[in-house]
Protein backbone atom coordinates (compact mmCIF):
# COMPACT_ATOMS: atom_id res chain seq x y z
CA UNK A 1 0.00 0.00 0.00
CA UNK A 2 2.83 2.67 0.08
CA UNK A 3 2.95 3.06 -3.89
CA UNK A 4 1.39 5.50 -5.51
CA UNK A 5 -1.26 4.08 -7.38
CA UNK A 6 -2.58 1.86 -4.34
CA UNK A 7 -2.77 5.02 -2.63
CA UNK A 8 -4.76 6.93 -5.05
CA UNK A 9 -7.34 4.20 -5.30
CA UNK A 10 -7.59 3.89 -1.69
CA UNK A 11 -9.10 7.98 -1.46
CA UNK A 12 -11.98 8.88 -4.13
CA UNK A 13 -13.15 12.84 -5.07
CA UNK A 14 -16.86 12.44 -5.51
CA UNK A 15 -17.17 15.91 -7.01
CA UNK A 16 -14.44 18.46 -7.99
CA UNK A 17 -15.44 21.42 -5.44
CA UNK A 18 -15.40 18.86 -2.57
CA UNK A 19 -13.06 19.65 -0.09
CA UNK A 20 -12.99 16.06 2.02
CA UNK A 21 -12.01 12.49 0.14
CA UNK A 22 -13.62 9.06 0.93
CA UNK A 23 -11.92 5.72 1.58
CA UNK A 24 -12.63 3.02 -0.54
CA UNK A 25 -11.01 0.99 1.64
CA UNK A 26 -10.21 0.66 5.46
CA UNK A 27 -6.52 2.30 5.82
CA UNK A 28 -4.18 2.40 8.28
CA UNK A 29 -2.66 5.09 9.75
CA UNK A 30 1.04 5.76 8.17
CA UNK A 31 -0.61 4.72 4.91
CA UNK A 32 1.05 6.96 2.62
CA UNK A 33 -1.28 8.95 -0.27
CA UNK A 34 -1.22 11.76 -2.80
CA UNK A 35 -3.51 14.55 -2.48
CA UNK A 36 -3.10 16.59 -5.49
CA UNK A 37 0.72 16.95 -5.51
CA UNK A 38 1.03 16.31 -1.93
CA UNK A 39 2.67 13.41 -0.22
CA UNK A 40 0.89 12.47 2.71
CA UNK A 41 0.99 10.11 5.60
CA UNK A 42 -2.73 9.34 7.33
CA UNK A 43 -1.90 10.57 10.99
CA UNK A 44 -4.97 8.35 11.99
CA UNK A 45 -6.50 5.10 10.80
CA UNK A 46 -9.95 5.61 8.19
CA UNK A 47 -12.34 3.25 7.53
CA UNK A 48 -14.30 2.31 4.58
CA UNK A 49 -16.57 5.54 3.79
CA UNK A 50 -14.91 7.52 5.93
CA UNK A 51 -13.68 11.06 4.90
CA UNK A 52 -10.14 12.67 4.89
CA UNK A 53 -9.66 16.83 4.52
CA UNK A 54 -8.52 17.35 1.13
CA UNK A 55 -6.63 20.28 2.26
CA UNK A 56 -5.95 23.24 5.37
CA UNK A 57 -9.53 24.22 6.51
CA UNK A 58 -10.54 26.46 9.09
CA UNK A 59 -12.94 26.22 11.71
CA UNK A 60 -16.84 27.26 10.58
CA UNK A 61 -15.63 26.19 6.90
CA UNK A 62 -18.57 24.49 5.27
CA UNK A 63 -17.94 20.74 4.22
CA UNK A 64 -18.50 19.99 0.62
CA UNK A 65 -18.91 15.91 -0.66
CA UNK A 66 -21.08 15.17 -3.55
CA UNK A 67 -20.63 19.08 -4.22
CA UNK A 68 -23.52 19.64 -1.54
CA UNK A 69 -22.64 21.16 1.62
CA UNK A 70 -23.03 18.87 4.40
CA UNK A 71 -22.19 20.32 7.45
CA UNK A 72 -19.51 22.70 9.05
CA UNK A 73 -16.29 22.40 10.95
CA UNK A 74 -16.29 22.52 15.07
CA UNK A 75 -12.34 23.23 14.53
CA UNK A 76 -9.68 23.73 12.12
CA UNK A 77 -8.35 20.28 10.36
CA UNK A 78 -4.70 19.73 8.44
CA UNK A 79 -4.88 18.29 4.98
CA UNK A 80 -5.12 14.26 5.88
CA UNK A 81 -7.03 14.63 8.59
CA UNK A 82 -9.99 12.47 9.30
CA UNK A 83 -13.28 15.02 8.90
CA UNK A 84 -16.04 13.29 11.52
CA UNK A 85 -17.93 13.53 14.42
CA UNK A 86 -15.29 14.93 16.32
CA UNK A 87 -14.62 18.51 14.40
CA UNK A 88 -17.63 18.56 12.71
CA UNK A 89 -21.32 19.26 12.58
CA UNK A 90 -24.98 19.39 11.08
CA UNK A 91 -26.07 22.40 9.87
CA UNK A 92 -29.91 21.26 10.52
CA UNK A 93 -30.16 18.21 13.18
CA UNK A 94 -27.57 17.44 15.52
CA UNK A 95 -26.44 13.61 14.94
CA UNK A 96 -26.84 11.14 17.63
CA UNK A 97 -24.49 8.26 18.83
CA UNK A 98 -24.10 5.64 21.31
CA UNK A 99 -20.56 6.07 22.16
CA UNK A 100 -18.46 9.16 22.88
CA UNK A 101 -18.21 11.09 19.79
CA UNK A 102 -14.28 12.06 19.97
CA UNK A 103 -12.93 8.44 19.83
CA UNK A 104 -12.68 6.60 16.66
CA UNK A 105 -15.05 3.58 17.14
CA UNK A 106 -13.37 0.50 17.94
CA UNK A 107 -13.49 -1.18 14.44
CA UNK A 108 -11.48 2.11 13.56
CA UNK A 109 -8.73 1.81 15.98
CA UNK A 110 -6.37 -0.77 14.38
CA UNK A 111 -7.60 -1.82 11.18
CA UNK A 112 -6.23 -5.08 9.74
CA UNK A 113 -3.98 -4.87 6.58
CA UNK B 1 -57.08 6.61 -2.46
CA UNK B 2 -55.87 7.86 -5.61
CA UNK B 3 -56.65 6.19 -9.41
CA UNK B 4 -55.19 2.70 -10.28
CA UNK B 5 -52.48 2.63 -12.65
CA UNK B 6 -54.43 1.54 -16.12
CA UNK B 7 -52.54 -0.58 -18.58
CA UNK B 8 -51.45 0.28 -22.13
CA UNK B 9 -50.11 -1.03 -25.22
CA UNK B 10 -46.89 -2.63 -23.79
CA UNK B 11 -45.76 -5.62 -24.99
CA UNK B 12 -46.48 -8.08 -21.74
CA UNK B 13 -42.81 -9.52 -20.70
CA UNK B 14 -44.12 -10.28 -16.76
CA UNK B 15 -46.79 -12.23 -15.25
CA UNK B 16 -49.12 -11.64 -12.67
CA UNK B 17 -52.58 -12.72 -11.11
CA UNK B 18 -55.25 -9.78 -12.14
CA UNK B 19 -57.30 -9.01 -9.61
CA UNK B 20 -60.52 -6.69 -9.89
CA UNK B 21 -59.42 -3.37 -9.13
CA UNK B 22 -56.93 -4.20 -12.82
CA UNK B 23 -54.09 -4.59 -10.67
CA UNK B 24 -51.69 -7.16 -10.83
CA UNK B 25 -50.21 -8.99 -8.24
CA UNK B 26 -46.54 -10.73 -8.89
CA UNK B 27 -47.28 -13.05 -5.96
CA UNK B 28 -50.42 -14.64 -4.76
CA UNK B 29 -50.20 -14.46 -1.29
CA UNK B 30 -52.55 -15.25 1.85
CA UNK B 31 -53.05 -12.83 4.81
CA UNK B 32 -53.56 -13.94 8.53
CA UNK B 33 -54.19 -10.22 9.88
CA UNK B 34 -54.45 -9.14 13.58
CA UNK B 35 -56.71 -6.65 14.20
CA UNK B 36 -55.30 -5.42 17.97
CA UNK B 37 -52.06 -7.22 19.90
CA UNK B 38 -54.16 -9.19 21.92
CA UNK B 39 -55.17 -11.28 18.77
CA UNK B 40 -51.27 -11.64 17.55
CA UNK B 41 -50.22 -14.72 19.81
CA UNK B 42 -53.38 -16.82 18.05
CA UNK B 43 -52.89 -15.43 14.66
CA UNK B 44 -48.81 -16.45 14.57
CA UNK B 45 -49.42 -19.83 15.66
CA UNK B 46 -51.83 -19.76 12.41
CA UNK B 47 -48.99 -18.73 10.30
CA UNK B 48 -46.71 -20.58 11.90
CA UNK B 49 -48.50 -24.34 11.19
CA UNK B 50 -48.08 -23.60 7.77
CA UNK B 51 -44.70 -22.50 7.45
CA UNK B 52 -45.06 -21.30 3.46
CA UNK B 53 -43.61 -18.32 2.06
CA UNK B 54 -46.73 -17.46 0.79
CA UNK B 55 -48.78 -17.20 4.24
CA UNK B 56 -47.91 -13.88 5.61
CA UNK B 57 -48.89 -12.72 9.06
CA UNK B 58 -49.59 -8.76 9.81
CA UNK B 59 -51.84 -6.54 12.08
CA UNK B 60 -52.40 -3.46 13.95
CA UNK B 61 -51.55 -3.42 17.64
CA UNK B 62 -53.37 -0.72 18.98
CA UNK B 63 -56.66 -0.82 20.48
CA UNK B 64 -57.33 2.61 19.67
CA UNK B 65 -59.25 3.84 16.99
CA UNK B 66 -56.81 5.67 14.59
CA UNK B 67 -57.94 5.99 10.60
CA UNK B 68 -54.30 6.10 8.86
CA UNK B 69 -54.46 2.36 10.78
CA UNK B 70 -57.68 1.18 9.23
CA UNK B 71 -56.96 3.03 5.96
CA UNK B 72 -53.44 0.96 6.06
CA UNK B 73 -54.60 -2.16 6.95
CA UNK B 74 -57.52 -2.12 4.11
CA UNK B 75 -55.10 -0.75 1.27
CA UNK B 76 -52.56 -3.56 2.47
CA UNK B 77 -55.60 -6.18 2.93
CA UNK B 78 -56.61 -5.34 -0.73
CA UNK B 79 -52.80 -4.96 -2.36
CA UNK B 80 -52.11 -6.80 -5.64
CA UNK B 81 -50.01 -9.34 -4.32
CA UNK B 82 -53.04 -10.62 -1.73
CA UNK B 83 -55.01 -12.96 -2.86
CA UNK B 84 -56.67 -14.07 0.35
CA UNK B 85 -57.16 -12.35 4.11
CA UNK B 86 -58.27 -14.14 7.12
CA UNK B 87 -58.92 -11.47 9.77
CA UNK B 88 -58.57 -12.35 13.32
CA UNK B 89 -60.11 -10.10 15.97
CA UNK B 90 -59.88 -10.10 19.75
CA UNK B 91 -63.85 -9.20 20.11
CA UNK B 92 -63.45 -5.99 22.05
CA UNK B 93 -61.06 -3.86 20.28
CA UNK B 94 -61.92 -0.84 17.99
CA UNK B 95 -60.76 -1.93 14.46
CA UNK B 96 -63.77 -2.04 12.60
CA UNK B 97 -63.16 -5.71 11.49
CA UNK B 98 -66.79 -5.38 9.79
CA UNK B 99 -65.73 -2.68 7.54
CA UNK B 100 -62.43 -4.38 6.87
CA UNK B 101 -64.12 -7.57 6.29
CA UNK B 102 -66.64 -5.85 3.54
CA UNK B 103 -64.02 -3.94 1.68
CA UNK B 104 -61.61 -7.03 0.98
CA UNK B 105 -64.87 -9.49 -0.01
CA UNK B 106 -66.21 -6.00 -2.81
CA UNK B 107 -62.25 -6.60 -3.50
CA UNK B 108 -63.21 -10.11 -5.18
CA UNK B 109 -60.87 -11.47 -3.03
CA UNK B 110 -61.87 -14.43 -0.74
CA UNK B 111 -61.95 -13.40 2.86
CA UNK B 112 -62.74 -14.66 6.65
CA UNK B 113 -62.92 -13.11 9.73
CA UNK B 114 -62.68 -15.01 13.41
CA UNK B 115 -63.20 -13.39 16.83
CA UNK B 116 -61.64 -14.67 19.51
CA UNK B 117 -63.98 -14.19 22.16
CA UNK B 118 -67.03 -15.80 20.34
CA UNK B 119 -64.76 -18.88 18.89
CA UNK B 120 -63.64 -20.75 22.43
CA UNK B 121 -60.52 -18.84 22.98
CA UNK B 122 -57.12 -19.89 21.94
CA UNK B 123 -56.32 -23.22 21.17
CA UNK B 124 -60.10 -23.50 19.25
CA UNK B 125 -59.51 -20.17 17.57
CA UNK B 126 -56.19 -21.59 16.04
CA UNK B 127 -57.14 -24.80 15.09
CA UNK B 128 -60.34 -23.02 13.05
CA UNK B 129 -58.18 -20.24 11.52
CA UNK B 130 -55.68 -23.19 10.41
CA UNK B 131 -59.18 -24.73 8.41
CA UNK B 132 -59.54 -21.55 7.10
CA UNK B 133 -56.62 -20.82 6.10
CA UNK B 134 -56.23 -24.07 3.88
CA UNK B 135 -59.91 -23.00 2.50
CA UNK B 136 -58.56 -19.95 1.41
CA UNK B 137 -55.66 -21.79 -0.22
CA UNK B 138 -58.02 -23.55 -2.32
CA UNK B 139 -59.87 -20.85 -3.80
CA UNK B 140 -56.88 -19.05 -4.39
CA UNK B 141 -55.65 -21.86 -6.03
CA UNK B 142 -57.90 -21.41 -9.20
CA UNK B 143 -56.11 -18.45 -10.29
CA UNK B 144 -53.63 -18.44 -12.83
CA UNK B 145 -51.28 -15.52 -13.97
CA UNK B 146 -52.14 -13.36 -17.34
CA UNK B 147 -49.29 -11.40 -18.71
CA UNK B 148 -48.53 -8.49 -17.23
CA UNK B 149 -46.13 -5.36 -18.69
CA UNK B 150 -43.61 -3.55 -16.98
CA UNK B 151 -46.24 -0.34 -17.09
CA UNK B 152 -47.77 -2.38 -14.53
CA UNK B 153 -45.35 -2.66 -11.88
CA UNK B 154 -44.47 -0.87 -9.06
CA UNK B 155 -41.35 -0.34 -7.37
CA UNK B 156 -40.28 1.25 -4.00
CA UNK B 157 -36.54 1.64 -3.02
CA UNK B 158 -35.33 2.65 0.94
CA UNK B 159 -32.02 2.71 2.44
CA UNK B 160 -31.22 1.26 5.97
CA UNK B 161 -28.53 0.47 7.90
CA UNK B 162 -26.81 3.56 5.47
CA UNK B 163 -23.19 4.13 6.03
CA UNK B 164 -20.29 6.20 3.52
CA UNK B 165 -20.50 3.81 1.53
CA UNK B 166 -24.46 4.05 0.27
CA UNK B 167 -24.38 7.22 -1.45
CA UNK B 168 -21.37 6.55 -3.48
CA UNK B 169 -22.67 2.64 -4.87
CA UNK B 170 -26.00 1.19 -4.24
CA UNK B 171 -27.35 4.29 -3.98
CA UNK B 172 -27.05 5.47 -7.55
CA UNK B 173 -26.91 2.19 -8.89
CA UNK B 174 -30.52 1.84 -7.70
CA UNK B 175 -30.35 5.13 -9.35
CA UNK B 176 -29.68 4.18 -12.74
CA UNK B 177 -32.09 1.34 -12.22
CA UNK B 178 -35.00 3.76 -11.52
CA UNK B 179 -34.18 5.53 -14.47
CA UNK B 180 -34.36 2.34 -16.80
CA UNK B 181 -38.01 1.51 -14.70
CA UNK B 182 -39.04 4.76 -15.68
CA UNK B 183 -38.08 5.05 -19.17
CA UNK B 184 -40.26 1.72 -19.80
CA UNK B 185 -42.87 3.20 -18.16
CA UNK B 186 -43.04 1.65 -14.51
CA UNK B 187 -44.10 3.46 -11.44
CA UNK B 188 -41.30 3.82 -8.95
CA UNK B 189 -41.33 5.21 -5.60
CA UNK B 190 -38.68 6.79 -3.10
CA UNK B 191 -39.54 8.08 0.62
CA UNK B 192 -38.56 9.04 4.19
CA UNK B 193 -38.54 12.66 3.65
CA UNK B 194 -36.75 13.18 7.16
CA UNK B 195 -33.74 11.43 5.24
CA UNK B 196 -33.65 13.98 2.24
CA UNK B 197 -33.65 16.68 4.40
CA UNK B 198 -31.12 18.97 2.49
CA UNK B 199 -32.28 18.20 -0.38
CA UNK B 200 -35.39 19.91 -1.12
CA UNK B 201 -34.10 22.39 -3.23
CA UNK B 202 -32.59 20.16 -5.90
CA UNK B 203 -35.63 18.02 -5.68
CA UNK B 204 -37.60 21.25 -6.20
CA UNK B 205 -36.18 21.57 -9.01
CA UNK B 206 -36.57 17.84 -10.90
CA UNK B 207 -40.53 18.75 -9.56
CA UNK B 208 -43.08 18.22 -13.17
CA UNK B 209 -44.48 21.82 -12.15
CA UNK B 210 -43.74 24.94 -9.91
CA UNK B 211 -46.35 23.83 -8.00
CA UNK B 212 -45.42 20.12 -7.33
CA UNK B 213 -41.88 21.59 -6.33
CA UNK B 214 -43.80 24.00 -3.57
CA UNK B 215 -44.90 20.66 -2.26
CA UNK B 216 -41.58 19.07 -2.36
CA UNK B 217 -40.02 21.82 -0.26
CA UNK B 218 -43.30 22.60 2.07
CA UNK B 219 -43.16 18.27 3.01
CA UNK B 220 -39.10 18.72 3.44
CA UNK B 221 -39.80 21.73 6.05
CA UNK B 222 -42.73 19.45 7.70
CA UNK B 223 -40.28 16.87 8.53
CA UNK B 224 -37.37 18.95 9.61
CA UNK B 225 -39.98 20.66 12.09
CA UNK B 226 -41.30 17.16 13.23
CA UNK B 227 -37.85 15.53 13.76
CA UNK B 228 -36.66 18.81 15.52
CA UNK B 229 -40.01 18.04 17.93
CA UNK B 230 -38.81 14.35 18.40
CA UNK B 231 -35.62 15.83 19.63
CA UNK B 232 -33.31 13.50 17.01
CA UNK B 233 -32.88 13.20 13.08
CA UNK B 234 -33.18 10.33 11.05
CA UNK B 235 -29.73 9.19 11.85
CA UNK B 236 -28.63 6.17 13.89
CA UNK B 237 -25.05 5.24 15.49
CA UNK B 238 -24.01 2.67 12.87
CA UNK B 239 -24.42 5.74 10.29
CA UNK B 240 -21.81 7.26 12.11
CA UNK B 241 -19.60 4.25 12.53
CA UNK B 242 -20.01 3.76 9.07
CA UNK B 243 -18.34 7.62 7.89
CA UNK B 244 -21.34 9.57 7.88
CA UNK B 245 -21.60 12.65 10.11
CA UNK B 246 -24.17 14.37 9.57
CA UNK B 247 -27.62 14.04 8.39
CA UNK B 248 -27.66 16.05 5.26
CA UNK B 249 -24.54 13.99 4.37
CA UNK B 250 -26.90 10.83 5.08
CA UNK B 251 -29.43 13.03 2.55
CA UNK B 252 -27.45 13.52 -0.03
CA UNK B 253 -26.29 9.85 -0.62
CA UNK B 254 -29.89 8.53 0.31
CA UNK B 255 -31.29 11.03 -2.19
CA UNK B 256 -29.51 9.54 -5.27
CA UNK B 257 -31.50 6.52 -4.95
CA UNK B 258 -33.99 8.40 -6.69
CA UNK B 259 -31.68 8.64 -9.77
CA UNK B 260 -32.22 11.36 -12.33
CA UNK B 261 -35.97 11.08 -13.99
CA UNK B 262 -38.46 14.05 -13.24
CA UNK B 263 -40.45 14.15 -10.44
CA UNK B 264 -43.66 13.34 -11.65
CA UNK B 265 -45.74 13.72 -7.79
CA UNK B 266 -46.08 13.58 -4.05
CA UNK B 267 -47.94 10.55 -2.49
CA UNK B 268 -48.75 9.99 1.08
CA UNK B 269 -49.19 6.46 2.35
CA UNK B 270 -52.09 4.69 0.95
CA UNK B 271 -51.57 6.70 -2.59
CA UNK B 272 -51.09 4.87 -5.13
CA UNK B 273 -49.21 5.97 -8.65
CA UNK B 274 -51.78 7.39 -11.53
CA UNK B 275 -49.15 6.33 -13.87
CA UNK B 276 -46.04 5.55 -14.91
CA UNK B 277 -43.17 8.03 -13.53
CA UNK B 278 -41.17 8.60 -10.40
CA UNK B 279 -42.70 9.87 -7.32
CA UNK B 280 -41.71 10.83 -3.34
CA UNK B 281 -43.44 9.26 -0.50
CA UNK B 282 -44.38 12.00 2.04
CA UNK B 283 -44.35 9.64 4.99
CA UNK B 284 -43.84 12.15 7.87
CA UNK B 285 -47.39 12.80 9.53
CA UNK B 286 -49.38 15.77 9.05
CA UNK B 287 -49.78 18.27 12.18
CA UNK B 288 -48.76 18.53 15.58
CA UNK B 289 -46.69 15.68 16.48
CA UNK B 290 -48.34 13.08 18.42
CA UNK B 291 -47.30 9.23 18.33
CA UNK B 292 -43.95 9.64 18.21
CA UNK B 293 -41.27 8.68 15.51
CA UNK B 294 -42.81 9.02 12.19
CA UNK B 295 -41.23 5.72 11.34
CA UNK B 296 -39.54 3.38 14.14
CA UNK B 297 -38.05 1.56 11.87
CA UNK B 298 -37.13 0.43 8.22
CA UNK B 299 -40.45 -2.03 8.10
CA UNK B 300 -42.95 0.98 8.82
CA UNK B 301 -41.51 2.82 5.69
CA UNK B 302 -41.35 -0.40 3.50
CA UNK B 303 -45.25 -1.27 4.98
CA UNK B 304 -45.93 2.24 3.78
CA UNK B 305 -44.87 1.87 0.31
CA UNK B 306 -46.65 -1.09 0.08
CA UNK B 307 -49.86 0.13 0.75
CA UNK B 308 -48.92 2.73 -1.93
CA UNK B 309 -48.60 -0.32 -4.37
CA UNK B 310 -45.47 -1.41 -4.49
CA UNK B 311 -45.02 -4.63 -5.51
CA UNK B 312 -41.19 -4.85 -4.71
CA UNK B 313 -39.14 -2.97 -2.64
CA UNK B 314 -35.10 -2.05 -3.42
CA UNK B 315 -33.48 -2.14 -0.11
CA UNK B 316 -29.72 -0.73 -0.16
CA UNK B 317 -27.73 -1.58 3.08
CA UNK B 318 -24.24 0.11 4.07
CA UNK B 319 -23.74 -1.82 7.53
CA UNK B 320 -26.21 -4.72 6.47
CA UNK B 321 -29.46 -4.95 7.15
CA UNK B 322 -30.95 -8.26 6.93
CA UNK B 323 -34.80 -7.67 6.74
CA UNK B 324 -37.56 -8.58 4.09
CA UNK B 325 -41.12 -7.68 4.48
CA UNK B 326 -44.73 -9.38 4.65
CA UNK B 327 -46.76 -8.74 1.21
CA UNK B 328 -43.82 -7.96 -1.07
CA UNK B 329 -40.61 -8.88 -1.80
CA UNK B 330 -37.19 -7.26 -0.59
CA UNK B 331 -34.10 -7.36 -3.18
CA UNK B 332 -31.11 -6.23 -0.93
CA UNK B 333 -28.22 -4.49 -2.62
CA UNK B 334 -25.31 -4.24 -0.49
CA UNK B 335 -23.22 -1.13 -0.52
CA UNK B 336 -19.96 -1.89 1.20
CA UNK B 337 -17.57 -4.63 0.48
CA UNK B 338 -16.30 -5.43 3.65
CA UNK B 339 -20.33 -5.71 4.79
CA UNK B 340 -21.01 -8.06 1.58
CA UNK B 341 -18.03 -10.82 2.92
CA UNK B 342 -19.72 -10.96 6.23
CA UNK B 343 -23.23 -11.08 4.92
CA UNK B 344 -23.23 -12.16 1.54
CA UNK B 345 -25.88 -14.77 2.42
CA UNK B 346 -28.71 -11.85 2.90
CA UNK B 347 -26.98 -10.06 -0.18
CA UNK B 348 -28.93 -10.18 -3.59
CA UNK B 349 -26.49 -7.16 -5.34
CA UNK B 350 -23.03 -6.70 -4.48
CA UNK B 351 -22.91 -2.95 -5.24
CA UNK B 352 -19.72 -2.40 -3.08
CA UNK B 353 -18.07 -3.84 -6.39
CA UNK B 354 -18.01 -0.57 -7.86
CA UNK B 355 -15.60 0.26 -4.67
CA UNK B 356 -13.15 -2.18 -5.24
CA UNK B 357 -12.99 -1.44 -9.45
CA UNK B 358 -14.20 -4.53 -10.26
CA UNK B 359 -18.13 -2.91 -11.80
CA UNK B 360 -19.13 0.22 -12.71
CA UNK B 361 -22.42 1.73 -11.95
CA UNK B 362 -24.26 0.86 -15.19
CA UNK B 363 -23.26 -2.41 -14.80
CA UNK B 364 -24.65 -2.69 -11.37
CA UNK B 365 -27.51 -0.96 -12.17
CA UNK B 366 -27.98 -3.07 -14.90
CA UNK B 367 -27.76 -6.34 -12.70
CA UNK B 368 -30.46 -4.69 -10.34
CA UNK B 369 -32.70 -4.00 -12.92
CA UNK B 370 -32.41 -7.68 -13.72
CA UNK B 371 -32.94 -8.75 -10.57
CA UNK B 372 -36.34 -6.61 -10.45
CA UNK B 373 -37.12 -8.52 -13.38
CA UNK B 374 -36.36 -12.21 -11.96
CA UNK B 375 -38.22 -11.37 -8.95
CA UNK B 376 -41.27 -10.16 -10.81
CA UNK B 377 -41.61 -13.23 -12.39
CA UNK B 378 -41.45 -14.98 -9.23
CA UNK B 379 -38.09 -16.37 -8.37
CA UNK B 380 -37.67 -15.41 -4.90
CA UNK B 381 -35.28 -12.52 -3.47
CA UNK B 382 -33.03 -13.79 -0.40
CA UNK B 383 -34.60 -12.25 2.46
CA UNK B 384 -38.25 -13.94 0.61
CA UNK B 385 -36.56 -17.31 0.68
CA UNK B 386 -34.90 -16.63 4.38
CA UNK B 387 -38.78 -16.14 5.66
CA UNK B 388 -38.22 -12.68 6.60
CA UNK B 389 -41.59 -11.27 6.41
CA UNK B 390 -41.06 -8.21 8.97
CA UNK B 391 -44.13 -5.93 9.47
CA UNK B 392 -44.66 -2.34 11.43
CA UNK B 393 -47.63 -0.45 11.25
CA UNK B 394 -48.29 2.26 13.96
CA UNK B 395 -50.15 4.79 14.81
CA UNK B 396 -50.09 7.81 12.33
CA UNK B 397 -52.39 11.12 11.09
CA UNK B 398 -52.50 12.42 7.60
CA UNK B 399 -54.54 15.30 5.78
CA UNK B 400 -55.02 14.19 2.16
CA UNK B 401 -52.46 14.92 -0.46
CA UNK B 402 -53.02 18.83 -1.93
CA UNK B 403 -53.53 19.90 -4.96
CA UNK B 404 -50.55 20.44 -7.30
CA UNK B 405 -48.99 17.07 -5.70
CA UNK B 406 -49.94 14.89 -8.85
CA UNK B 407 -50.32 16.87 -11.85
CA UNK B 408 -49.31 13.68 -13.83
CA UNK B 409 -53.45 13.34 -13.53
CA UNK B 410 -54.28 16.07 -15.47
CA UNK B 411 -52.28 14.84 -19.01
Amino acid sequence: MNDKAAAKEALILLHPSDNVLVATRTLRAGTRVVVGERPLELPQPLGVGHKMARWDMAQGEKVFKYGAPIGSLLAPVAAGAWVHMHNMTSDYLASHTRRREDRPPPSLQEPKP
Amino acid sequence: MSAIPQATAQPPSLRGYLREDGRKGIRNVVLVAYLVECAHHVSRKIVQHFDDLDVHLIGFPGCFPNDYASDMMNALCTHPNVGGVLLVSLGCESMDRDELREQIAASGRPVDLLVIQENGGTASTVARGIQSVGALREQMAQQVPVPMAMNELVVGTICGGSDGTSGITANPAVGRCFDRLVAEGAACMFEETGELIGCENIMAERAATPELGQQIQDSVAKAERYYRTMGFGSFAPGNADGGLTTLEEKSMGAYSKSGASPISGLLKPGDCPPAGGLYLLDVVPDGEPRFGFPNIADNAEIVEMIASGCHLTLFTTGRGSVVGSAISPVIKICANPETYEKLYGDMDVNAGRILNGDASLDEVGEEIYRQVRAVALGERSLSEQLGHQEFILTYKSFEPIGPGCLPVRRV
